[in-house]
Parts: structure tokens; sequence; C-alpha cells
């Protein structure tokens, strides 16, 4: 049986940001796949690159910041060299975008309805009666009572659980293949959080979507993805499914960061705590970019930089790794 | 044995109606949010009393009404049996001053960008002429910042040369200048990544042992708060609706807004526990609802609970305000 074609392929991805001081080197050769339907997790602290990598794959790097290498490839056809405005048609139509804070992504001076239908028109051959069924629709489904009244009213009359929903529905209006995902949740209340949380994880089952869901909780990821890659300054180290990644973790650095995890469900005197912090972009390591801190560094890991191999079940970039299977 | 704090009916109203003349000519009526309404506590020397809650709950109010940043509307704070109004002289709350310190959220606000950290760790120092000299004033601070895991020359530094976790040690380190017993902390921790969280939280722990000390916590964070509290109070739209051991709540959440809280957290264990879907969202708080505030999310609210507001009581171990659970019916 040959294998199926990803949905969405990096390769090597490199992106780099020119300052007058040097190019800082954001995201060096990160590589991974996404099946159609299934949801990856993409997670890490701060600076590691989670947010870099969502905006390189939607086309919405922030000048001077470049693609400066790699290849990404949505159903086995490149668009990280296309021009704009090709771009733009598969933004929104092959790939929908949901981003941390709603007003980012909705206009205050139209209704929500207007921008629902603007899309929705923009990507699909229907007429304006049409469109404004399929929204109303959508905004049924993502849960907005009384959508028929609601739809025409401005994005600054729903609260910001409300607005989340709606940028569900928006990201969605154009039936994506892909929806990239960035931080949806972490500005919202944990018990909004949930029910955002139960809502995208069964749209997009609804409506054959495959996720790219970009964030730092890892409570999330457990709850809504079926394969997560964890990112380092700038690098994968570590990706698999999310059962084993969080609980058989491999890397040292997924290691360290599931024991800095309080737990719900058990008492610790201490938490497991990784001295030091991640390497600014002007300061990464030789060899590894780990190795200043971790505990089982050898001479090998401070020169040579380890692609990722093969842990069992998941894939971790670690010299270490090969000896302890 | 009193305890250290004692908190007594405490609340606070925000007048946020529109200006005068905009309520004469639009006729709009003044409005008042009950930020924090009437809520009573009380932590023992050493321990650590967690709050919770969602946004506009009001625990972060509370916070500031504990050290006096802002002045209460109704009720009362005792610390160490002395009231801490501002009916009393000058000298006497400077002196109570001393003893309790707050830590904030944001680790870049905290902090005067255009001091450097010997002034910033140093001021509560000089504040309270705590020290003689600027010798004994750089040794204190160095020893201090030693304490929270910086070095002594980091005092020379400014916090923009920090990062947020460091900052944040900066801002624990001043707090302990005066040698308090009470310590408020805001959120410490909210703006941090996991692995620097796990390192201050650490390092309170470590100090809360070492000197005794006794914390008010304030966090949204569950798994976090379970890690550092012996006791939790959970607060919705400005009240108290469940205050218990930790083990106690977490084991046997009694209140229909704990449970759900509780249960609305991401799993990371995936045990595939079932959960109860999560209704609705946190009311406006200029238009909170009658009777008991969480009627309209509670699947077990009747018609006293729409009508009477239930008042923090003893029951079965731990404190609760809720008819239904009162009343035998959950």
């Amino acid at each position: 049986m040959t294998m199926p074609v990803p949905l969405l392929e990096v390769r090597h991805l490199r992106v780099e940001f020119p300052t007058r001081r040097g190019t800082l080197l954001a995201l060096d050769d990160i590589s991974f796949t996404i099946a159609p339907g299934e949801v990856l997790g993409v997670v890490g602290e701060s600076g590691a690159g989670k947010s870099l990598t969502g905006a390189a794959i939607i086309g919405l790097l922030e000048p001077p910041g470049r693609i400066a290498g790699g290849e990404i490839l949505l159903e086995g056809r490149r668009i990280d060299n296309l021009p704009y405005e090709q771009l733009r048609a598969i933004r929104g139509r092959q790939i929908g975008a949901i981003f941390q804070d709603p007003l980012t992504s909705l206009n205050p001076l139209y209704t929500i309805g207007r921008q629902l239908i603007e899309t929705i028109r923009t990507h699909l051959p229907v007429s304006e009666d049409e469109a404004r069924a399929r929204a109303i629709r959508l905004l049924q489904e993502t849960g907005i009572p009384a959508a028929e009244a609601r739809i025409d009213q401005y994005p600054h009359q729903f609260s910001g659980g409300m607005r989340q929903r709606v940028v569900i529905a928006l990201a969605l209006a154009a039936e994506p293949k892909l929806i990239v995902a960035d931080e949806p949740t972490t500005a919202l209340d944990v018990s909004i959080q949930a029910q955002i949380i139960a809502l995208l994880k069964r749209l997009c089952k609804d409506h054959g979507a495959a996720v790219m869901l970009v964030t730092h909780d890892m409570g999330v990821i457990a709850e809504t993805c079926d394969r997560v890659a964890v990112l380092y300054a700038g690098r994968v180290a570590e990706i698999g499914p999310v059962h084993d990644v969080i609980h058989r973790p491999s890397h040292p650095y997924t290691q360290g960061l599931m024991g800095s995890i309080p737990a719900m469900d058990e008492e610790r005197e201490r938490l497991l705590q990784i001295d030091g912090s991640m390497p600014r972009l002007n300061a990464i390591p030789d060899g590894c970019a780990f190795h200043p801190r971790c505990s089982v560094a050898v001479a090998r890991c401070r020169s040579e930089r380890p692609d990722l191999m093969d842990a069992g079940t998941t894939r971790a970039a670690c010299w270490r790794v090969p000896e302890r299977k | 044995m009193v305890p250290l704090v004692e908190v007594q009916d405490l609340a606070k109203t925000f007048d946020v109606s529109a200006p005068w003349l905009n309520r004469v000519v639009e006729r709009k009526p003044r409005q008042f949010v009950h930020a924090v309404d009437g809520v009573s506590f009380s932590i023992a020397r050493g321990k650590t009393l967690a709050l919770v809650g969602e946004s506009g709950c009001g625990k972060s109010t509370v916070a500031r009404l504990l050290v006096g940043l802002y002045a209460p509307t109704r009720g009362s704070v005792r610390f160490d049996g002395q009231a801490t109004d501002s009916a009393r002289n000058a000298g006497e709350l400077r002196q109570l001053r001393k003893r309790m310190q707050m830590i904030f959220q944001d680790p870049y606000a905290s902090l005067n960008p255009r001091w450097k950290v010997l002034d910033i760790v140093g001021e509560p120092l000089r504040e309270h002429d705590l020290v003689g000299g600027v010798d004994a004033l750089r040794a204190r601070v160095g020893e201090l910042l030693q304490s929270v895991g910086l070095a002594a020359s980091d005092s020379e530094k400014f916090p923009h040369q920090f990062s947020g976790g460091q900052r944040q040690r900066i801002s624990i380190a001043r707090a302990l200048a005066t040698q308090p017993e009470f310590l408020v902390c805001d959120e410490p921790t909210s703006a941090l990544d996991v692995s620097v969280q796990a390192q201050v939280l650490n390092i309170m722990k470590d100090l809360q042992r070492e000197r005794g000390l006794t914390y008010l916590f304030i966090s949204h964070n569950l798994a976090v708060v379970r890690h550092v509290s012996d006791q939790v109070g959970v607060m919705y739209l400005g009240r108290l609706v469940e205050v218990a051991d930790k083990a106690d709540l977490f084991s046997n959440p009694r209140h229909p807004y704990t449970r759900m809280l509780l249960d609305a957290i991401p799993d990371i264990k995936m045990s595939g526990r079932s959960r109860t879907p999560v209704q609705g969202e946190v009311p406006n708080p200029l238009n909170p609802p009658t009777g008991c505030a969480f009627h309209p999310r509670c699947p077990h609210a009747n018609a006293r609970c729409s009508s009477e507001r239930p008042s923090l009581m003893e029951f079965g171990g731990v404190q609760i305000a809720c008819h239904a659970v009162v009343e035998g019916r959950i």
C-alpha cells in the first residue's frame, strides 16, 4: 500500500530575520507532516518558534522575517514560493486561520454577517442569499444562540468566548482542508476554554479539516491533538503521538517540560526544574541547542547537532536516544 | 491561635458611571461594579490560602484591598489582631505595611525600567530606614538577590537585561526586603513559561519553609494552586462560594461552580474521564443575577436560588455558599 499524500508537508524550513547586527535564524530546519483530518499540536515555550511556524505556513510572516530555505507543500504542491495573489487565494480557501485575539481577526466596523458572507463569496461560487444561509448555519454550529438575529451584530456586541466562536466559524467558512490555530484559547477563561476546545475538535472532525494547533498549554494539547511536535530554539526536539510524547518522552527537554507542569492528580514537594532558560536567537549554542541545560549531555552533543532519530514510538533529536534502545 | 490575617465582610464597589453631563443629557443611571461583595476568610500563620476564580471574580481586588492599595467600601482587614484601616495614625500604619508585601503578575510592569536593581530592591530598605549607608545597602541587596537564586552582581543591571522569570525573582527579592511575615502574590507565575514557573514556585515554597512566611496566592490556574496551597477559596462574581482545605476541595468539590471549574481543566493525564458540559459564561458584573450569582449556569438551581443570596457557612467541614448543598439536594 502506498503512503497517502500528506495534506501538509514542511521540509527543512528555515526562517530568518535580517537585522543590523547580522541575520538571526529563528526556525532552523523544521520538518513535519500533517495527514488529512489529523490534529497536530505544535508546543513550545516563548521564543521556540511555534507561532513563526504557523505564520510561515499561512504566508503571514512579518517582514523583515522571510523564508530562507526549505519547502512548504500543500497536497503535494509548493506554496511557500507563490506570488501574493495565488497565496491569498489559498489562504482562506485551503487554509483557515484562528489567532489568539479574536479582535485581530474580526473587523470592528463590519457586522459579523458581512465578514462571514464576504469570506464565503470570495472563495465559493454562491449567491448572497446562499452565503447568508451558510453563515447562519455555521454560527449555529459554533453554538451562537439566536444566530439569525446575531448575524447582523458587530464584534463588540459579543463576549470574548463568543467572538472566538465567530472566528472559528470564519475560519471554517470556505471549507478549508487545514486550520492553523495559534493559541486559540489562551486569552479565555478556563470554563470557556473547555467549550472552545471541544467545539474546535468536533467541528474540524465534522468538516474534515486537519488542524495545526500552536500553543504553550500542554493540557490543551493532551485534550485535542493526535500528534505533537515539541519545539526548542527554532528546532524540533521531539515529535510523535501525543500520548507517547507526554507519558514516555525521550528527549531530555521534553522530559523536563513534562516534569515541570504541576499535575492535577498527584502531589509533589518540588516541581522538576530545568535550570537556565531558552537561548536567545543570537546566542544559540553549537551542536545541540539544549546541551547547556541538559543533565545527560556528552561531548558529541556540544559539537554536533542531532537530527530527529527513532526513539521507539516518537522521534527525538538527541544523541543519547539510540544508546537507550 | 489568632490567625495572622482575618478578613470580615470585605467589599469594594467601583463607580463606573458615565460623567455627570452625559448622565443628565442622556438620562443614564449611575452604574456600579461590586468587584468584591462581602468576602470573609482567615489565614493561619505559615500557611498559604489560594484564591481562585475566573476573570472578573474579584480576586485581584481582594489582593489590593489586603495590602491597602484600595480602601474598602465596607468590612475590615485585621493583621495579627490589629485592624488595618486608616483610622489609625501614620506611624503605626507604616509598621504594619512593613510586615506585608505584594508580588504582582506582570514582571515587565512591576519593575521601574529606569532604576537599577540595586535601587529597586533597595527602595523598601531606604523607605523604612532598615540599613545605614550605601555599603550596608549594597550588601543587604546582594544577600536578598542570592536568596532568590540571582547573583549579587545583578544589582548593577537594569530590568530589561533580565528574562521574565528573573524579573519575577527580583520582585520576590524586593518583597522580602522588609522581612515581611505575609506576602500577597497576585498571579505571580501566570505570565511565565512552565519551566520558569517551576523555578519560581520552588523558590517560593523554599522561602516559605525557611522563613515561616504566610501567603495569599491568587491564581486562575488550579494545577498551580494545588501545588502551593494549604487552603483554597473559590470566588465567583465578587463572592466566595467555597473555602476548603486543599485535599478536600480537589477530591470532593461541593459547590457546582467548583465542580464545573475542576471539570473544565484540560486533562494532561488524559484519564478519559467524562465531563459535565460547561454552560454559559460569566455574567456582566454591571448587571449581576439576583440571588445566587451562579444560578443562571447552575444545573441545580431552584426558585430560592434566584431570589435569595446564599451566605458562606460551615457545612461538612468546609465553608460553602450554596442552597442546594446545604439543603442536601446535591
